[in-house]
């Protein structure tokens, strides 16, 4: 049966998607974000066991030339990221659709629905698509809507098989210049767009998100750009703007300043003035 | 310590009181200048030892600590003693209520309980608009907070949607006072999905009403009913609770030398001085106060015989992690299989003590068991069955833990449960969290939106006390040490607040 790495699962989220998630954070991604603030989910585990001196609680091992990972034991310090030499995470789980499946059984009254998140979804599509079959056609799980939050680095065929699965998609777009988005994720954004185009014409954009980078994503043109892109999709789509902040951040863009709330009204009232009406601050900043 | 009247001088020059509370703490200080009702040694050793504790109900009890009157005697025959005839609009029902509420007595001076308020008002509401209704809801809402400004002061609608039970959520949403505090019944067989969504929404804009699993409740109490009173307690209408002495758990596992111990011989111990201090705060009150020669008794707002006990327990987190210890293991109360069932198991002993222990005076004979929320000079003691602050799991988790809990605590487990504010932007999620919890088992629902320490934000929780931490230059263990001074400032989420305020949180002068 296929597995899937998966970095950590939340039984608890309001904030990716609609009611309360069940959410599953992917190991994986194919972009490298400066403002990641989850970068060790970024590249997988290369089982070095550098992690291992590093973890006093004894939850790591090195099983058969793999680290393995004791969640019971954790506590959480987080000392074996720092240790990691490429920046990756040795506490991820195998878990395969059975056993994403039976978790989602157990917390069934408390969920309206499942979200999988990264990392990159997409990365790991083939699982996903079995995951939301499997509860499309499990008659005590079909009424759980099946979301993903995603960079939407993928074409147009992995899309065709994702969607008949999946009911809503919450896009993120990390800039509208190609040249900002690749110094900001290090790759080009023609995909994400043609994304939002393709998803928008599904039905199935539920939300656009655009994260503010106080001189990076906050410029004129960069907003003027996202209007202008909103506008072509429409009016009326929920717009999330997310506020970066340090916590996780590594590298050069921890000394990049915060969005503070005065950005994001600034951005927000913008958007009003283009009667883009449904946007959605964030209910507290770090 | 200062002499009696030295005691009442301070009280009466104390600049920080207003005449009222003057008054109500001079009467405090009168009463418990008193001798208190005679104990053996060994209770009398407990209590000043306060591993049983009487929650300053005060030395001579002269009022029941809860009272439930059934307001449907007055709103259908008015009363002969105050010379008041049945209401016949919703204007002279609602001024009926307003006198009623000033006759009422409970252990804080102002009524715990002021009704099903739709089931009381919806007779009168024929040929009312929507409008006149709003504004008289709103004017009698506004006469409660001002006048009878107490926290624990309950009104309960539901389980039925009705007119009178929306315009109460909407009201209460718009004004977002203290007082009355709010609960409502639901049940999935009357209640309709939406009003339900209602007052969740409402949670969401105010962390009031508090949501009770009505079918629960109902199989508990009898055909009279019954209500949900002050913080969050279920006691029976026409009646009430006449005192509720608390164990603290913590207190007791300290006293036992090992596990076994602490099952076989002292926690039954101390429940039973528990027992005893509540049959001599009874005996007092139903044969010595004269409390029940009243016209409430007279005209049938309530009954001699439909006053329970509330036998309440708090502190089991740090109980159990004392025994866990004691017992050479290491987990911890809410996150360890061996503890919760350790846990479980002292709620199980606890409730078969307290159903076999017969008690006089006292409705169907027996106690009912009570989880207990704590009063403000608690301190390194956990409310109730919670998993203490700053260390609780996300809620889902936290619920399940709970929910095996809550059957055995007939007379209502008082659990706030935290909600971080990112749920302001997604109120649906508190209604599945809400649905969910009783689909566990719960009895009850209650959620406080802000100030939660545990915080989710985009992809992570945070703990709001490592910022602190990290405010304070300490650095952190967890990985937020980039976190900066905007959280306080642009929040104000580290003032953590008291979700209410009220006088049963502050038993007497100087506490």
């Amino acid at each position: 049966m296929r597995q899937a790495t998966v970095n950590k699962v939340l039984t608890y989220s309001v904030v990716d998607g609609p009611g309360n998630r069940l959410v599953l954070f992917m190991q994986g991604c194919n972009f490298a974000c400066k403002t990641c603030h989850n970068p060790y989910t970024i590249d997988p585990c290369t089982h070095c066991g550098a992690c291992i001196p590093a973890c006093y609680s004894d939850a790591l091992q090195m099983v058969d030339g793999k680290v393995v990972f004791d969640e019971t034991r954790c506590d959480q310090c987080d000392n074996c990221l720092k240790a990691c030499p490429i920046s990756s995470s040795p506490m991820v789980s195998m878990l395969t659709v059975a056993d994403v499946v039976e978790i989602t059984r157990q917390y069934l009254p408390f969920i309206n629905g499942l979200t999988v998140s990264g990392g990159e979804v997409t990365v790991q599509l083939k699982f996903v698509i079995e995951l939301f079959e499997a509860l499309k056609s499990a008659p005590d799980l079909a009424h759980l809507s099946r979301f993903i939050d995603t960079n939407g680095h993928l074409g147009k065929d992995g899309w065709a098989r994702l969607l008949p699965v999946t009911d809503g998609v919450m896009l993120d777009i990390k800039a509208l210049d190609p040249d900002k988005h690749r110094f900001l994720t290090g790759q080009h954004n023609r995909k994400v767009l043609q994304s939002a185009r393709l998803l928008h014409e599904a039905g199935k954009l539920h939300e656009l998100r655009y994260l503010v980078i106080p001189g990076h994503t906050d410029t004129k043109a960069e907003v003027d750009a996202l209007i202008a892109l909103i506008l072509r999709l429409d009016p009326n789509l929920p717009i999330r703007l997310n506020a970066f902040q340090h916590h996780g951040v590594r590298g050069a863009a921890t000394s990049w300043p915060k969005a503070t709330k005065p950005v994001i009204e600034t951005i927000k009232s913008r958007l009003f003035q283009a009667d883009i009406p449904n946007v959605i601050t964030p209910a507290l900043y770090l | 310590m200062p002499t009696t009247t030295e005691k009442f001088r301070r009280i009466v020059e104390d600049k920080t009181l207003s005449f009222s509370q003057k008054a109500r703490y001079l009467a405090i200080e009168a009463e418990n200048s008193l001798p208190y009702p005679a104990l053996d040694d060994e209770t009398a050793q407990a209590l000043e030892d306060r591993v049983i504790c009487d929650m300053y109900e005060g030395n001579a009890p002269y009022k029941p600590r809860y009272v439930l009157p059934d307001y449907r005697i007055v709103m259908q025959r008015g009363s002969d003693y105050l010379e008041l005839p049945a209401p016949t609009t919703l204007d002279e029902a609602i001024n009926t209520l307003m006198i009623a509420y000033h006759h009422v007595p409970s252990v804080t001076g102002i009524p715990v309980y002021i009704g099903q308020l739709d089931d009381l008002l919806l007779p009168f509401c024929e040929g009312v608009s929507d409008d006149a209704l709003y504004r008289k809801i709103k004017l009698f809402w506004r006469y409660i907070d001002r006048v009878l400004p107490d926290a624990f002061l309950h009104a309960n609608i539901g389980p039925t949607d009705n007119r009178v039970a929306r315009t109460i959520l909407r009201v209460d949403a718009e004004l977002k006072q203290i007082a009355p505090n709010l609960t409502f019944l639901y049940d999935p067989e009357i209640s309709s999905e939406s009003i339900l969504e209602q007052a969740t929404n409402n949670i969401v804009e105010c962390s009031k009403p508090h949501i009770g699993n009505h079918p629960v409740h109902a199989a508990t109490f009898d055909e009279r009913g019954y209500g949900i009173v002050s913080c969050y307690n279920a006691l029976p209408i026409a009646g009430g609770a006449s005192t509720m002495p608390r164990v603290n758990l913590r207190k007791v596992a300290e006293c036992a030398n090992n596990v076994a111990e602490f099952f076989d011989s002292v926690l039954p111990r101390y429940m039973e001085l528990g027992f005893r201090l509540c049959e001599a705060r009874i005996d007092y009150l139903f044969n010595k106060s004269s409390f029940f020669n009243s016209f409430l008794v007279d005209e049938g707002w309530i009954e001699r015989d439909r006053f329970t006990v509330m036998f309440g327990v708090y502190g089991m987190a740090e109980a159990v992690n004392i025994l866990m210890e004691k017992g050479g293991a290491q987990g911890k109360y809410g996150f360890d299989a061996d503890a919760n069932a350790m846990g479980l198991r002292m709620t199980q002993q606890m409730s078969e003590i307290v159903n076999a222990r017969a008690l006089k005076n006292v409705w169907r004979g027996r106690a009912m068991l009570h989880s207990q929320a704590g009063i403000s000079i608690d301190k390194g003691t956990t409310p109730g069955m919670r998993i203490p602050y700053g260390t609780e799991p996300d809620p889902v988790s936290h619920i399940r833990a709970l929910a095996p809990h809550h059957a055995y605590y007939t007379s209502g487990i008082s659990e706030i449960l935290t909600v971080d504010e990112t749920i302001k932007n997604n109120p649906g999620a508190m209604l599945q969290l809400c649905k969910g919890a009783f689909q566990a088992g719960f009895r009850e629902f209650t959620a406080n939106v802000a100030s939660n320490d545990l915080v989710r934000v985009t992809g992570y929780m945070i703990r709001l006390s490592d910022v602190a931490r990290f405010q304070a230059c300490e650095g952190s263990r967890t990985n937020t040490t980039v976190l900066g001074t905007e959280a306080a400032e642009n929040t104000g989420i580290l003032d953590r607040k008291p979700r209410v305020v009220g006088v049963e949180l502050a038993p007497s002068y100087g506490q």
